[in-house]
């Protein structure tokens, strides 16, 4: 198989995934892009190391080693991502990403609801962001 | 002809020769097969990232999930397919539901999905998918992967490289699930008054995967704990 098959295909996936973490507003929709962009590495990883082996006389497998060591920090990700997104949406009451502008630096360019914010509700969502 | 020039031109024929050989303009089956997985998943992938309805993103991530799994067969890496589908189609993804359903996400179209900045987006993907296939293609154009002969990633050939040259970062990956099963049942315990049930839950759920279908019994009376324990149990089940 030449070789430009799975590397274009994973050029494009990980692209896809660019314009899903650059574009989405949900913070789990964002999640979902990242996995597509690990997925896109490990394609590129697994057919590389199909070419090596082929290739070389001697191999480590290095490239499917690296692709269940991805897979399995990705699971960890994902659940310590959810598990964060959870927390925000306990404590605000939304996981849209564009909302989440207490820490952004600048001039203050909240909607309508953060001025109607009391002051302990602030510093609650400022402990969550903290941990987030 | 100088013997130069004729020795030139004999190794450039043998080289388009070898070239010849791989088929540069007839693509073998497996190729075929590859190309047209490949666009399936593509666009599985294109509609996962542009649709407005968020249950049907994480299910269209399922058939790219798949399709990778497929593609991962085709080029001879059967552990890491398998591995593929159970992880990422069995378990990711079924968190990606929990949490969407956690989060309250509206069932059917939600016109506020995609953020103010998608042309800035497009822009930057577009850019940088040019550039990437641009150079890869050019890098790789007389490449080919030899596909015959005993599988490349069989279950016996990975195992034995994993456990005889990657046999430390193997365990180090356990103490991180580990790290992440407990971070986990923290971020997800409410931090004042809370009981202790999150983590006797989450605790039989770290030997082996029978538990995973009791946490689904569990009705759903508070989503933050309860989804923390799920969570964990989704890695622990692994």
């Amino acid at each position: 198989m030449h070789l430009a098959y799975p590397a274009v295909l994973s050029t494009l996936l990980f692209c896809t995934g660019l314009y899903g973490v650059l574009a989405r507003r949900n913070a789990i929709l964002v999640l979902m892009s990242v996995e597509v962009m690990l997925n896109a590495v490990n394609l590129n990883l697994v057919a590389f190391d199909v070419w090596l082996s082929k290739a070389a006389e001697e191999t480590l497998h290095s490239g499917q080693a690296l692709t269940l060591f991805t897979i399995a920090i990705a699971a960890a990700e994902i659940g310590i991502g959810l598990a964060i997104v959870l927390a925000v949406h306990r404590n605000r009451g939304t996981a849209d990403i564009d909302k989440l502008r207490d820490t952004a630096e600048g001039h203050e360019t909240d909607g309508p609801d953060s001025d109607a914010r009391t002051a302990e509700q602030a510093d609650r969502t400022g402990k969550a962001e903290a941990t987030a | 002809m100088s013997p130069a020039a004729a020795a030139a031109t004999a190794a450039h024929s043998m080289t388009t020769a070898a070239a010849e050989s791989h088929g540069f303009l007839s693509p073998t089956g497996v190729e075929i097969a590859f190309l047209l997985v490949g666009l399936v998943t593509f666009g599985a992938a294109l509609v996962t990232v542009t649709t407005k309805q968020l249950v049907h993103a994480a299910l269209w991530l399922v058939v790219t999930l798949g399709g990778i799994a497929v593609e991962y067969l085709l080029l001879t890496a059967e552990f890491i397919a398998w591995v593929q589908v159970l992880i990422y189609v069995g378990s990711v993804v079924v968190l990606l539901l929990f949490g969407l359903m956690l989060t309250k996400a509206p069932i059917g179209r939600s016109p506020d999905a995609d953020s103010g900045n998608r042309w800035a987006a497009l822009a930057v993907a577009v850019a940088a998918a040019a550039a990437l296939v641009w150079v890869v293609v050019d890098a790789f154009r007389a490449t080919w992967i030899d596909l015959g002969g005993p599988a490349a990633g069989s279950t016996e050939a990975t195992g034995a490289s994993l456990f005889q040259n990657w046999v430390l970062p193997f365990e180090a990956l356990s103490v991180l699930l580990l790290a992440a099963l407990v971070g986990a049942i923290v971020l997800s315990r409410k931090a004042k008054t809370e009981k202790s049930s999150p983590p006797v839950n989450s605790r039989p759920a770290t030997g082996s995967s029978p538990s995973v279908p009791d946490s689904r019994n569990h009705p759903v009376e508070r989503n933050g704990s309860v989804k923390g324990t799920e969570s964990a149990e989704q890695e622990g089940g692994r």
